[in-house]
């Protein structure tokens, strides 16, 4: 059977409900079995799409022929008034096209060294700095070592257990990490500031996919779930953060 | 974004050939059109409308519109199955293959949103249509989408 709210389903997940609409669909799914396997097929079709999305290639030689043609484009306007602009157009169109290089091969990267982060803690006698189940405790921790304030959600009817945090540092700018357990999965949950030239989402085919991830910005800031557990359990993890920040 | 906006012109339209000479038809365009780019706008929203434009005029483009039907209503919307789940872990391959099956409008609004994590105002922005347009497309072209990826798996209804 078919239920009303389902149509909400969408939004929800693509992040385009105001905040009182999202509370209400969240409260809803926790109460309606219908809902929420449509939600978790949904959310595993639009992962999977994100997956398989990236398929076609540029050549090298190709780019290499968009640039030049850019800048023959530059050299034919500059008998033509205005010439400032011309310039001033080509450049940015320049730049745009190097950072866009540029994003391609960091791409990977940005992912991976989040999957890293997570793989080191991991390995470490001392995986956390604080170690704390209380979020009283760990958050305050933080406030000396970032430059950005966050929620830390209520824990206990959940699944998940506050093992604690340390400060590390992403892409050169502080970064909180908190450690999550789970039964025997660990699941970190990295807070920065997004500066929206990072793409952490994960690579297929790359080594360390085989760690998942959820992503979401709230407030200037990027929250990213990084764990060996199954996409829907990331995502519990995830709303939870996500009913804290708006809380 | 070069890659991006050449994954997306290839998904279009669906040859490399093709792609090409789009992706390199949308950045002359952005720079003999710079100047109506309005700072503080979105830029990557500009130059993909530029592209998708540019794609509507193309020969792969025109061929699409003329082998779809105009109606919106026709044909794409297919029955819901909220019990449903897919029984498998989805394929790559069978994701992409549902993904070029779709009709080119279904295609760009869920590449845009899921691929490009644009919100619906970018997109409506990008294609020119009403917000509204834009989550009715989402919605049957994920259900389509859904349906395909049942058939090709086994995934019961209900």
């Amino acid at each position: 059977m078919s239920c009303a709210w389902s149509a909400k389903i969408d939004q929800y997940l693509d992040s385009e409900l105001a905040d009182a609409e999202w509370t209400e669909v969240h409260a809803h799914l926790h109460a309606c079995e219908s809902c929420i396997a449509q939600m978790l097929e949904r959310l595993q079709l639009k992962q999977a799409v994100k997956d398989a999305g990236p398929r076609y290639l540029a050549n090298p030689e190709f780019r290499l022929k968009v640039e030049r043609s850019v800048e023959t484009g530059v050299k034919g306007r500059i008998f033509r008034a205005p010439l400032v602009a011309g310039i001033a157009a080509a450049a940015a169109l320049l730049v745009f096209i190097g950072f866009s290089l540029h994003s391609a091969k960091t791409k990977a990267g940005d992912f991976a060294e989040l999957a890293d982060l997570h793989a080191s803690a991991l390995a470490s006698a001392n995986p956390v700095d604080v170690v704390s189940d209380d979020r009283h405790t760990v958050k305050p921790w933080f406030e000396s070592k970032v430059p950005f304030a966050f929620n830390l959600p209520e824990l206990r009817d959940s699944a998940f257990v506050l093992i604690g945090g340390r400060s590390v540092y992403f892409g050169q700018s502080p970064c909180a990490q908190l450690l999550f357990g789970s039964s025997k999965h660990r699941v970190s949950v990295f807070i920065f500031q997004n500066r929206g030239t990072q793409d952490t989402r994960s690579v297929p085919g790359n080594s360390i996919a085989t760690f998942g991830s959820e992503t979401w910005d709230h407030g200037g800031l990027r929250y990213v779930v990084v764990g060996d557990m199954g996409l829907p359990d990331l995502h519990r993890l995830m709303e939870l953060f996500r009913a804290a920040a708006n809380s | 974004m070069f890659a991006a906006l050449y994954n997306f012109a290839h998904w279009l339209t669906q040859s490399r050939e093709e792609a090409e000479d789009l992706v390199q038809e949308t950045y002359l365009k952005a720079f003999k059109g710079f100047s109506s780019f309005q700072p503080g706008t979105n830029f990557r929203a500009w130059i993909y409308r530029i592209l998708r434009n540019t794609f509507l005029t193309s020969r792969a483009g025109l061929h699409a519109r003329m082998t779809e039907p105009l109606d919106e209503e026709s044909g794409w919307i297919l029955s819901e199955t909220p019990e449903s789940r897919l029984a498998a872990r989805l394929d790559r391959r069978l994701i992409q293959n549902a993904l070029e099956r779709l009709p080119v409008r279904y295609r760009e609004v869920i590449l845009l949103r899921d691929l490009e994590e644009m919100n619906y105002q970018d997109i409506a922005n990008t294609l020119d249509v009403p917000i509204g347009t834009v989550m009715a497309r989402l919605s049957r072209g994920r259900t389509a989408m859904r349906e395909q990826l049942r058939a090709k798996t086994g995934g019961g209804r209900g």
